[in-house]
């Protein structure tokens, strides 16, 4: 029997909420709770009654600011954040440059074997980060190295890449390699959106394709550049399982040298969740306030551009 | 966006002087991106190609040899592999597998009836519910892993499966992408005709909504299958048996032991060969009926 057709309108109306019950449920118990938890955790302390043995000797108590207090204050962390600002200055441009070369290059009209291009570049996507920096550390050590071998049999120098500035590039080519194919398939899919008759406009006003490519295409692929510049920001900020895993090839990574892996060492190791709450809870909101000032300033450029 | 309105000219002579230098020019500029690109995929295939080649050499010769001469200890290197821990290793791919299988299945579940919702309903609070989805893309998961630990431990699931499954099952990328993809391809009057005869919302969904969706949702499945088999911060936070280990997870500890042992080289790069390849084969297959660009939301018309 066909439902009523006011209790079909009931149903039409809740249908909706009844369809986002798991994702609303499952956002606050992984997202929403956990957030609030991290909140409450680095406004508490450890408080240590007396001599601090005995049953309840340790009690936790409400820290006010001190944990973010001893958190901005931490060199360590500081140093940590210099470290990730400039590995991000390599990783970020390079990039997204290459990424933005590559979606030209693929959208240039006589290109050949570009199926093949293309799915090689965007290959890095499906290994894992943590593998790539194994291969890639691999390739580092002066043993296996082609570089080395190369530069060896030539009589050159051979450079110690897992140390000094050389490492910031070193790590910033793992992340070099495994972020530039995703990039550039976003970006070259922006490029084929655009109508095919605006090239050819350009081409009989007597564009060269270089010209098409700084003067009409860049500009048209510029919000695809602003996401994409957005997004790996994000992930810069919270680089982890690379340097991690490179640290067992060297020992000029430190276990706090990102700050992602100092939050990793207070919590875990050295058991501190406060103030591992608390600098996680300030990271976070470093990332977002320079990932929204970034989107702000980059709207309204172009909005003045448009006007 | 200046350039695209420019007026066309129309003199026959200026016509005829662009077209003759054209094909010269074409076929020299069409010679510089293919070079460029081959260069980018040479530099994006070397490490690839590396550990199929490092995977067949032996310890003594992965120090001795030519970096990209093949060697003799393929079949050795395999069976040590195996025989390590009793085949812990090929324990490790089979909780990747059910991680990243079993989590984009789910994550896909919820994603394509949210998505769908969410294109296809007028309802209060609908842009609100979107918006807050979406801000759990930014939330950096750093500011998650501690507490998810902390609260899976209160509720007795740390170091268990469902501790790496249950936070990988959100997927507001993949809410997004649904929703893309229900916009596009459910035809309103298609929905509407389905409510005149009676069918139910959930029937709609299923049977009308569903069907036309599915090549969307093979591209946030295979999104996700990705974003979990490459995730290493949630499993290395939850986990510390390494029977329930991700093959990412078990590889890295791996590697953390050959720097004192490093005859254990040659087992972490067979691994490491043997945990890339499933893959890269999965996009070698799937890339002949699925276009890369739906993976950043483009929708065929």
């Amino acid at each position: 029997m066909p439902p009523s057709p006011t209790a079909a309108r009931r149903t039409r109306r809740l249908a909706p909420y009844g369809f986002l019950v798991p994702a609303v449920v499952l956002f606050a118990a992984t997202f929403a709770l956990p957030i609030g938890y991290a909140l409450y955790l680095s406004f508490r302390k450890i408080e240590v009654k007396g001599l601090g043995l005995g049953r309840g000797a340790r009690g936790e108590t409400w820290a006010g600011l001190s944990n973010y207090a001893s958190v901005l204050s931490d060199t360590e962390l500081l140093h940590g954040a210099a470290r990730i600002l400039g590995y991000g200055a390599i990783v970020v441009p390079v990039m997204l440059g290459l990424a933005l070369l590559f979606a030209l290059m693929l959208d240039a009209r006589r290109t050949r074997l570009r199926g093949f291009s293309r799915l090689a570049i965007f290959l890095p996507y499906a290994v894992p980060g943590v593998v790539a920096a194994l291969l890639w550390g691999f390739l580092y050590l002066p043993s296996l190295s082609p570089v080395h071998y190369a530069l060896g049999a030539l009589g050159l120098p051979e450079p110690d890449l897992l140390n000094g500035g050389a490492l910031f590039g070193a790590l910033a080519n793992v992340a070099v390699w495994g972020g530039t194919g995703f990039n550039m398939i976003v970006i070259y899919t922006s490029l084929r959106a655009v109508p095919a008759e605006i090239y050819e406009a350009a081409r009989i006003d007597g564009c060269s394709e270089l010209q098409i490519a700084l003067r009409v295409k860049i500009p048209t692929v510029a919000p695809a550049l602003v996401l994409t510049f957005f997004f790996s920001m994000i992930a810069t900020f919270q680089v982890f399982g690379e340097p991690m895993t490179l640290k067992g090839m060297t020992n000029s990574i430190s276990t706090t040298w990102s700050p992602l892996m100092k939050v990793y060492q207070d919590a875990f190791v050295r058991g501190d969740l406060h103030s591992a709450a608390a600098t996680s809870v300030v990271i976070a909101v470093v990332t977002l306030v320079l990932s929204f000032g970034f989107l702000r300033a980059a709207n309204s450029r172009t909005r003045q551009e448009a006007s | 966006m200046s350039v695209t309105a420019t007026p066309l000219d129309r003199r026959p002579g200026a016509t005829a002087a662009v077209r003759a230098s054209a094909p010269r020019r074409r076929r020299r500029a069409g010679l510089v991106p293919t070079a460029v690109l081959l260069l980018g995929a040479a530099y994006c295939l070397l490490p690839v190609a590396w550990v199929l080649v490092a995977s067949t050499k032996s310890s003594r010769e992965l120090f001795s040899t030519f970096t990209f001469l093949p060697g003799t200890g393929l079949a050795d290197n395999l069976s040590a592999l195996s025989a390590y821990r009793d085949g812990v290793y090929w324990r490790w791919m089979l909780n990747s597998l059910f991680y990243a299988g079993f989590g984009a299945l789910l994550s896909t579940a919820v994603s394509a009836i949210s998505g769908y919702a969410l294109a296809k309903y007028r309802f209060r609070g609908r842009e609100a519910i979107f918006n807050v989805l979406l801000t759990g893309v930014l939330m950096p998961p750093v500011i998650l892993a501690i507490p998810q630990y902390l609260l899976m431990a209160k509720a007795g699931l740390a170091d268990s499966y469902l501790s790496v499954l249950l936070p990988s099952v959100l997927a507001p990328y993949g809410i997004y992408l649904a929703r893309i993809y229900a916009a596009a391809a459910v035809p309103d009057e298609v929905v509407e005709a389905a409510r005149v005869d009676g069918a139910r919302e959930w029937r709609i969904f299923r049977t009308v909504a569903l069907p036309v969706m599915l090549p969307g949702l093979v591209t946030v499945f295979l999104f996700q299958f990705v974003a979990i088999w490459n995730n290493f911060l949630l499993p290395f936070i939850m986990l510390g048996d390494d029977e329930k280990f991700p093959v990412t997870l078990g590889l890295f500890t791996l590697l953390q032991q050959g720097a004192s042992a490093p005859a254990l080289y040659t087992l972490v790069i067979t691994g490491a060969m043997l945990a890339i390849m499933p893959l890269i084969a999965l996009f070698l297959v799937i890339q002949r009926f699925w276009s890369l660009d739906l993976l950043s939301g483009a929708v065929k018309s």
